[in-house]
C-alpha cells in the first residue's frame, strides 16, 4: 500500500492579530503550524500502512520553511518527505498550487504507484478546500470530499467506502482506486508522535524537488504569478454595522424587562404561526415595536 | 481513466463570453436555497451590465427546477436531464458543467460555497482552467471590463479581501449561503430552457452513491426566522438550555458564538459568524455574546437584533435595535414565561380560539 499526503504549512490564525491603524495582518511571531485538517490525513495515510503494510510518503509545497511540517509528519510515522520548492512556484493560487502538487504526485506514482491519496479538507488560513479537487481532476482520480469515515477500503480489489459529510446528513460512496480523499476532523484522533520518530524526524532531510525535478519547463505558463488566474485586490479588516435609534430597556428589574421584550417579540410577529396568523390583531401600542 | 483533456491557458479576448450563470444545487430536485439567493444577486449585476443571467440545472428528470429558476429570474435555463446525474457525484457533474461552460461561454458563474458547490465548483474551474473565488460574501462587478469583485472572510474571519480574475473567463465563485437574499418568485416570467447531451455513460463514472443518511438533527440557521444564539457569557453548556426554552417559544432555533463552540458548549453546526454560518433571521437574539467582530460579520444583517447583555460597554449593544444589559440568568427564563401565559391568553396567536395549538393550526391550514 502506497499512500501519498499533501499538506500545508499554514500561519496558526488563531494568533493573527490585524494592526487597527493600517489594516494590515501583523505575522511576526505567528506560530506556523501543519494544517490541522491536513494532520488528520497523515494519521489516517500511517493507519492505512500500519494495517495494510507499505508507506506513507508526503508531500508539500512552499518555501524551505515548510520542511518542519513535512518534519512534523515524519514525527507522525510518514516515511517519505517531499518539498516542491522553486521561485518559480512563487505567488500560486489553488490553480496554480494544484498543477504542482499534481507534477509531483505523477512523478511519485511512476516511481512507486500511488494506491490512495489523503488530505486535509481545506486550509486554516484560506479555507478554499480548492487544491485537492485541483489534483484528483488533474490525475483523473475520483474524489471523495469531506470524509468523516473510511468504512472499508480493499487494494486487492481496488475499491473505498467511504461516510461523506454532505448537507442535511451523510453520504456512503463508494469509489475505484486511486482515489483522493479529503480528511476531516471526524475522521480520526491523531497520535503524539513517539521519541524515536521525534528524534528522526528531527534529523531528516526530506527530498527538495524544483521545476527541473518536477520536468516542469521553465516558461511553463501553468505555475507561479503567471499560472494563477485570481489576484487579492484588496485586503481590509471587516468592520461591524452600526445601527442608529437604538432602543434601551432598563435591564434592572428582570421581570419588567421581560414583559416589555415579550412586547416588541410579539409586536415583530412571533411565534411558529406567524405565516399562518399574521400580526394584526397584536395591540397596536406594540405593532411598531415603539416602547 | 486518463486525466481529461484541460482547455488551452491562452484567453485574451473575452467579447465572445457573455452572460451571469448560476449552477442550481439540488438534492432530489429539491433545490438548496442558496441557489435561487445567487439568482437574485445574479440577476442584479447582470441588469447592471447589460446581460442574461442564466441558471444550470443538471440532474434526472428535474425539469420542475428550470421553472423554478425562470420564476426567480433566470432569462435562461441550461438543463442537463440524463439518468447519470440521478444523485450528484463530482465527475459526471463537474463534466456537465465544464462542457456547458465551453460551448455556451458566460463571463461568471456562481455556484453556493457548500459542500457540494464547493467540490464541483473546485473540479469545474481546474477543467477550464479559470480563476475560483472561495466563499465569497459580497459581490459586485465593474462595468468597464464585467469585471467581478468577489470579497471573502480571510485568516479564520479577521480579515476580509477581494479576488480577481483577470485573464481568465468565467470568473467563478463560490458565495456563502444566508447572505444575499432570495427574490421574490414570479411564476408569470417566461425564459428559454436549452437543452444538452451529457456525453457521459455509467461506465465512464467510478463512484456511486450508496446511501444518504439523514441528519436528525440538523440545525438550519441560514435558513431560520428566528435565532437565539449564546456566547462566553452563559458560563457553561448547562445554560444552553434557557436558550432552548426561549428558542422554543419564539419558534425559533439556536445559535452560538464562536466562543461557545470553541469551548465545547454546543456542537459547531450552532455556529454564527465568519467562520461558522452567516445568518440574517427576522429576529436574532444575543445571549451573553460580547459581539467580536466575527460574529458581528456574520448577523448584522439580521432585520431586528436584540441583545442581552451584562456588560453595558459590549460591542453588541451597538449592533442591537434593542439592548438590554442585564442578567440574562434572570430575564430569559421570565421572558420565556411571559411568553408562554400571552401564547395562553391568545395575546400572540390571536386566531386560535379553537384551542388548537399554533402547530396544529399550520398543518390544518397547509
Amino acid at each position: 500500500m502506497h499512500a501519498v499526503v499533501s499538506i500545508k504549512q499554514v500561519p496558526d490564525t488563531s494568533e493573527v492579530r490585524i494592526d487597527p491603524r493600517t489594516n494590515t495582518m501583523i505575522r511576526s511571531g505567528v506560530p506556523s503550524i501543519v494544517n490541522p485538517e491536513d494532520v488528520h490525513a497523515v494519521e489516517e495515510a500511517v493507519r492505512l500502512k500500519e494495517r495494510f503494510g507499505g508507506k506513507v510518503t508526503v508531500v508539500t509545497m512552499g518555501p524551505t520553511q515548510a520542511i518542519n511540517a513535512l518534519r512534523e509528519a515524519v514525527s507522525l510515522g510518514a516515511d517519505v518527505a517531499i518539498l516542491c520548492a522553486d521561485r518559480g512556484f512563487a505567488g500560486a493560487d489553488t490553480l496554480a498550487t494544484s498543477y504542482v502538487i499534481w507534477k509531483a504526485i505523477q512523478r511519485v506514482d511512476r516511481e512507486d504507484p500511488v494506491d490512495i491519496m489523503l488530505c486535509g479538507r481545506q486550509a486554516l488560513d484560506g479555507d478554499t478546500g480548492q487544491v485537492p479537487p485541483g489534483v484528483a481532476t488533474r490525475l483523473g482520480w475520483p474524489q471523495l470530499t469531506s470524509v468523516l469515515k473510511i468504512d472499508e477500503i480493499d487494494f486487492e480489489e481496488r475499491f473505498v467506502r467511504v461516510h461523506r459529510l454532505v448537507e442535511g446528513g451523510r453520504e456512503i460512496v463508494r469509489s475505484t482506486l486511486p482515489a483522493v480523499i479529503t480528511c476531516t476532523r471526524e475522521l480520526n484522533a491523531p497520535r503524539y508522535a513517539t521519541f524515536p520518530n521525534m528524534v528522526r524526524a528531527a534529523r531528516f532531510q526530506p527530498q527538495i524537488w524544483d521545476k527541473a525535478a518536477l520536468g516542469i519547463a521553465d516558461d511553463d505558463p501553468n505555475i507561479g504569478l503567471r499560472g494563477s488566474p485570481t489576484i487579492v485586490s484588496k485586503v481590509w479588516a471587516p468592520a461591524p454595522r452600526q445601527r442608529s435609534g437604538t432602543t434601551n430597556i432598563d435591564g434592572s428589574d428582570p421581570d419588567r424587562a421581560a414583559a416589555e421584550l415579550a412586547e416588541v417579540l410579539s409586536g415583530l410577529g412571533l411565534t411558529r404561526s406567524t405565516h399562518v396568523s399574521p400580526v394584526t390583531a397584536v395591540p397596536a401600542s406594540a405593532a411598531g415595536g415603539e416602547l | 481513466m486518463t486525466a481529461p483533456e484541460m482547455a488551452p491557458e491562452t484567453v485574451v479576448d473575452f467579447s465572445d463570453h457573455r452572460g451571469i450563470w448560476v449552477y442550481v444545487q439540488h438534492r432530489g430536485g429539491e433545490a438548496a436555497p442558496v441557489a435561487w439567493q445567487l439568482l437574485g444577486i445574479g440577476r442584479e449585476m447582470a441588469q447592471q451590465i447589460g446581460v442574461p443571467v442564466a441558471g444550470v440545472v443538471l440532474g434526472h428528470q428535474v425539469r420542475h427546477l428550470c421553472d423554478q429558476a425562470i420564476s426567480y429570474g433566470a432569462d435562461t435555463v441550461y438543463y442537463i436531464d440524463d439518468p447519470v446525474l440521478e444523485r450528484y457525484r463530482t465527475q459526471p457533474y463537474a463534466h456537465g458543467m465544464a462542457s456547458l461552460i465551453r460551448k455556451h461561454k458566460p463571463e461568471v458563474v456562481l455556484y453556493g460555497s457548500t459542500i457540494h458547490g464547493r467540490d464541483v465548483a473546485g473540479a469545474v474551474a481546474t477543467l477550464v482552467r479559470t480563476g475560483l473565488a472561495a466563499d465569497a460574501t459580497q459581490l459586485s462587478i465593474e462595468e468597464a471590463g464585467h469585471l467581478l469583485h468577489a470579497s471573502r472572510p480571510d485568516f479564520g474571519g479577521k480579515l476580509m479581501s477581494t479576488i480577481l480574475c483577470k485573464r481568465n473567463r468565467p470568473q467563478m465563485a463560490t458565495c456563502r449561503p444566508g447572505v444575499f437574499s432570495v427574490p421574490e418568485a414570479d411564476s408569470s416570467r417566461t425564459g428559454k430552457v436549452i437543452k444538452e447531451k451529457l456525453g457521459l455513460k455509467e461506465g465512464d463514472v467510478l463512484t456511486q452513491v450508496v446511501e444518504f443518511i439523514p441528519e436528525s438533527h440538523h440545525v438550519d440557521l441560514s435558513n431560520a426566522e428566528i435565532i437565539v444564539s449564546g456566547g462566553r457569557g452563559l458560563g457553561g453548556p448547562k445554560a444552553f438550555d434557557m436558550l432552548f426554552d426561549l428558542a422554543d417559544a419564539v419558534g425559533g432555533v439556536v445559535g452560538a458564538s464562536r466562543a461557545a463552540v470553541m469551548a465545547g458548549w454546543i456542537p459547531y453546526q450552532h455556529q454564527v459568524g465568519q467562520t461558522g454560518q452567516t445568518v440574517r433571521p427576522r429576529i436574532y437574539i444575543a445571549c451573553g455574546i460580547s459581539g467580536a467582530i466575527q460574529h458581528l460579520v456574520g448577523m448584522q444583517d439580521s432585520d431586528v437584533i436584540i441583545a442581552i447583555n451584562s456588560d453595558a460597554d459590549a460591542p453588541i449593544l451597538k449592533t442591537a435595535d434593542y439592548a438590554i444589559v442585564g442578567d440574562m440568568f434572570e430575564i430569559v427564563p421570565a421572558l420565556v414565561r411571559k411568553l408562554r401565559e400571552m401564547r395562553l391568553e391568545g395575546v400572540v396567536s390571536p386566531t386560535v380560539d379553537d384551542g388548537m395549538s399554533a402547530d396544529e393550526e399550520e398543518q390544518a391550514s397547509a
